[in-house]
């Protein structure tokens, strides 16, 4: 052999060992891979049931939040990878459901779940666990050095003192957005509901692209009304922030967190035995402490700062509704509103 | 002599082979779905037509177009005169300074961003005045709104972002020059402002245009800014982030991607154009240049080296306080306990070795790969053509924002088929193994980082002569020994710097791998990303800072380690 490629040949070779070292095989225990959209520092308290229950049973968690986790799943669409999805919003796991890539499957125990709160079809396609709602943070402090009073409705948000405070999410980028410009237009009707969005527009400071960044601004006293979902101003305010969360007088708009089964070639018994665990008495009786509505009724109290009479606050919300005309909306929304560039004083 | 030109051809095979997988496919996957609706069938042009028929686009192009050409302009004349000054002046320091400049890519994005608003938002520590501190101290009303949300914001992010990739190409096209040109300039009589003109900016004509494509392009593509402090302001890159995690909309996302090709291609044609006269500035009798004291100057490159290292190092001390201050801005306490990460999600200490290891494994591959497969499409007189398309696949990652590379690797590594023209059943994916390992994710980091990193080592190669290969060649060396010995120790500095751009990035990138990391392996900057998303900014500040100072770690042990080496293998650039 010449040296040149003796000198290559010990080259590739050093590549492959190299190249080689870097993978490791996937071990083929008793495993399931579950994608969620579930909070980072929920999962481990819900999980403990879990792993008393079924010690022989791995569970794998990929966490990210919802836009990602839906663009994920759809993405690996060809070959899925995910057993089961956990904790994701109702209305992404709609878009999955479209695209067929959802085995229905009615975990034990379905039965004891509010029928608003899971897929009509039997079985359902997917179930609900817990419903999150559109409520506003508000930063005290600030509002107080600017005397100004908390909103308490949405007829609030358009007055004019609170021009240049607000923010909310864009619905072309959030979930959390969507949830609420769909709450106004069923409430209010189209014609209506249009009419006070440009109104809203004209006091919105800026636009985010996710569902907690105007609460999170509050909390730093950026902008010092958010309008996003409920769970996220509570945990804010357990952090030590100056937020009081208010629910819109009118009643809120809400989603779902909600499982599902995904369709694979080859079904792991497993991922049944853990979405049949997600919906049971130990793990909803966790949900009840971080959300004041789960979908199957508990008699632990609802937690602190939520409304008292939490199902109350719901609007009479249409998923399905929501789900056919987002695209419809969303364009008449970025017409409005989109295009609209340079930041307002 | 035969076959020592078929190897040199197999190797620009190998090359254009491994860009092919890496790159070409996953592009075409883009191409592919912006033809086609959320169903997968072909539908020509109907989402361009559609996406141009949006009012918002105007009003994003032009923006996209308004800041990426601004910040250009500021990062690439700062960059500029900071990488002059560590070249061309005999300030104290250079390596000091060298290394404070790198900070900005050594912090994921969202940390670049947190700082920015903890700074210059409407309760920023500059906007208030220290929170009113400095107004009850001097009685004057020191603060400033500097308006972050929108263009301001976008533009000093941006700047501040590329602004080390600028430095980090044009510090080795300075490096590399001829001091023979100076001296004739000098006999000649040529003022020093004459001998700039003439002399150092044609030397490093072509690193110029690099740092300039490289810093519009980056600016152009990039969404993390304009999501966190762009306010209202629309730009493409934000417009795909709506189509792709807000819509899920992969059809439209792809044919955003595909629109912000097109600067890029267009750059790649005038890249080539100035190119085809570029001439190389060392050559095998060069004498290296080395610069001579001149206290005026040298005072004036000092100064403005120790404000941007001032400014850098503000924006590292902010970062650094807000991950240690226990609810900012209402309770300035201090404590370690956002470094626990006992309470946050995200994998903790884990995430953060795994994020190491890859980032090792990255910068060892990665720098291999890149200076190869630069010097074989630099160096080597055979395939031409081969070799052009080489190049021209070796830009293209650039204008792809790490968002699209993350779902063109699913779309592709994920498919257990492959659909080849020629074979109607399609053939079983050879990649499909690499899915769900650290193996996609080292390539796509690889690829994420790639045109940087080429360009680096391709402004290196362009300084020196072809004629050292044609010597060699005639004298029977064989090609790789003058690689070995000539090319690769002149190239060293390069080659590091190369390795450890691939490094610092690898620990700070959000963007691509958020898409690729499997449960087994979850990442320090995927952490940062899941703990800021969970309201824990601090936690992900600290996060931050453990990225940071790791990466500041490396770039020490580096610079400690290479001095020695640079010393003795670059003896020849000594006086």
């Amino acid at each position: 052999m010449s040296k040149p490629s003796r000198f290559i040949l010990h080259s590739l070779y050093a590549a492959v060992v190299l190249f080689a070292s870097v993978f490791h095989p996937l071990a083929e225990a008793a495993e399931v891979l579950v994608y969620t959209a579930l909070e980072d520092d929920q999962i481990p308290r819900y999980l403990e049931s879990f792993k008393q229950q079924h010690p022989e049973i791995q569970v794998k968690i990929v966490r990210d939040s919802t836009g990602i986790v839906t663009a994920r799943l759809l993405a690996e669409k060809a070959n899925p990878q995910a057993d089961v999805v956990w904790g994701t919003a109702a209305t992404s796991l709609l878009i999955l459901e479209q695209e067929g890539m959802l085995e229905p499957y009615a975990p034990k125990g379905v039965e004891r779940i509010l029928p608003q709160f899971k897929d009509t079809a039997h079985p359902p396609r997917w179930v609900g666990i817990d419903a999150w709602e559109t409520g506003f943070c508000i930063n005290t402090m600030e509002m107080e050095k600017n005397k100004l009073p908390a909103p308490q409705s949405y007829a609030d948000l358009i007055k004019p003192e609170y021009k240049g405070h607000i923010t909310m999410p864009n619905p072309a980028s959030s979930g959390t957005g969507y949830l609420t410009i769909s709450a106004v237009l069923q409430l209010m009707g189209e014609k209506a509901g249009w009419e006070y969005l440009d109104r809203l527009h004209d006091n919105i400071a800026i636009y985010t692209h996710s569902g907690s960044k105007p609460c999170k601004m509050a909390g730093a006293g950026e902008f010092p009304i958010g309008i996003s979902f409920g769970y996220r101003g509570i945990i804010q305010k357990q952090k030590g922030e100056p937020i009081l969360t208010v629910f819109p007088k009118e009643g809120s708009g809400w989603d779902l967190e909600a499982n599902a089964l995904v369709k694979k070639t080859a079904i792991k018994p497993e991922a049944k035995v853990f979405l049949d665990w997600a919906i049971s008495e130990p793990a909803m009786k966790e949900y009840a402490k971080s959300f004041a509505i789960v979908a199957a009724p508990t008699v632990d109290p609802v937690p602190e700062g939520f409304p008292k009479e939490p199902m109350k606050q719901l609007i009479k919300n249409d998923l399905h509704w929501a789900a056919k005309n987002r695209s419809a909306i969303l364009d008449e929304w970025t017409r409005r509103y989109g295009a609209k560039s340079e930041p307002k004083k | 002599m035969d076959l020592d030109r078929l190897i040199k051809g197999g190797l620009i095979v190998l090359v254009c082979l491994w860009m092919t997988v890496a790159v070409v496919f996953p592009v075409l996957e883009l191409l592919v779905r912006s033809l086609s609706n959320a169903q997968g069938e072909f539908t020509g042009l109907a989402n361009f037509s559609r996406y141009f028929r949006t009012p918002a686009l105007a009003g994003s192009l032009t923006n996209s177009l308004t800041v990426s050409l601004i910040t250009t302009m500021v990062s690439v004349s700062l960059g500029f005169l900071f990488a002059y000054a560590l070249t061309r002046t005999a300030i104290p320091g250079k390596t000091l300074f060298l290394g404070i400049a790198m900070v900005p890519v050594f912090a994921p994005t969202l940390l670049n961003g947190i700082v920015l608003v903890y700074l210059f938002g409407k309760k920023g520590v500059v906007t208030t005045g220290a929170f009113g501190l400095l107004e009850r101290v001097t009685g004057m009303a020191l603060r400033a709104d500097i308006g972050l949300y929108g263009p301001v914001g976008i533009i000093l992010a941006e700047a501040f972002y590329t602004f080390p990739q600028v430095v980090l190409i044009l510090s080795i096209a300075l490096r590399m020059t001829d001091a023979r040109l100076y001296e004739a300039a000098q006999s000649l009589g040529a003022s020093p402002w004459r001998s700039f003109i003439s002399v150092t900016l044609p030397g490093i004509r072509y690193g110029l245009i690099s740092a300039v494509f490289v810093s519009f392009v980056l600016c152009f593509t990039d969404f993390g800014a304009p999501k966190v402090v762009g306010g209202n302001y629309n730009v493409l890159a934000t417009d795909i982030y709506k189509q792709v995690i807000g819509q899920q909309n992969f059809s439209m996302g792809a044919t955003v991607s595909v629109i912000l090709l097109i600067p890029t291609v267009i750059a790649f044609a005038i890249d080539r154009f100035c190119q085809g006269r570029q001439q190389a500035v060392v050559g095998t009798g060069s004498v290296p240049y080395s610069p001579r004291r001149h206290p005026l100057r040298d005072a004036l490159f000092l100064t403005y080296c120790i404000v941007i290292s001032c400014a850098v190092l503000c924006f590292l001390t902010t970062a650094f306080f807000v991950s240690l201050v226990n609810v900012w801005p209402y309770d300035f306490t201090l404590t370690w306990k956002h470094y626990h990460f006992h309470d946050t999600g995200g994998g903790g200490y884990a995430a953060f070795f795994n994020s190491v290891r890859m980032s090792f494994y990255t910068a060892l591959l990665g720098t291999c790969l890149t200076f190869g497969s630069a010097y074989l499409l630099e160096k080597l007189q055979e395939t031409p053509l081969l070799r052009r398309i080489g190049y021209f696949l070796s830009i293209i990652p650039l204008a792809l924002p790490g968002l699209v590379i993350g779902l063109a690797y699913i779309f592709f590594f994920n498919n257990p088929h492959l659909d080849l023209p020629f074979f109607p059943a399609g053939i079983p994916n050879p990649f499909n193994f690499l899915y769900g390992t650290m193996g996609i994710l080292i390539l796509c980091n690889i690829v994420h980082f790639y045109t940087v990193s080429f360009l680096t080592a391709t402004t290196a190669l362009k300084q020196l002569e072809k004629e050292l290969e044609m010597v060699s060649e005639s004298m029977g060396v064989p090609f790789y020994r003058t690689c070995f010995r000539v090319t690769v120790p002149v190239c060293l500095p390069a080659i590091l710097e190369i390795a450890l751009y691939y490094f610092v990035n690898s620990m700070a990138t959000v963007s691509a791998v958020i898409f690729l990391y499997s449960a087994e392996i979850p990442l320090a900057s995927v952490a940062v990303a899941n703990m800021d998303d969970a309201g824990d900014v601090a936690p992900a500040a600290a996060m931050s800072m453990l990225i940071v100072f790791t990466n500041i770690l490396v770039r020490l042990v580096y610079t400690l380690l290479t001095r020695s080496l640079k010393q003795s293998a670059q003896a020849w650039t000594a006086p």
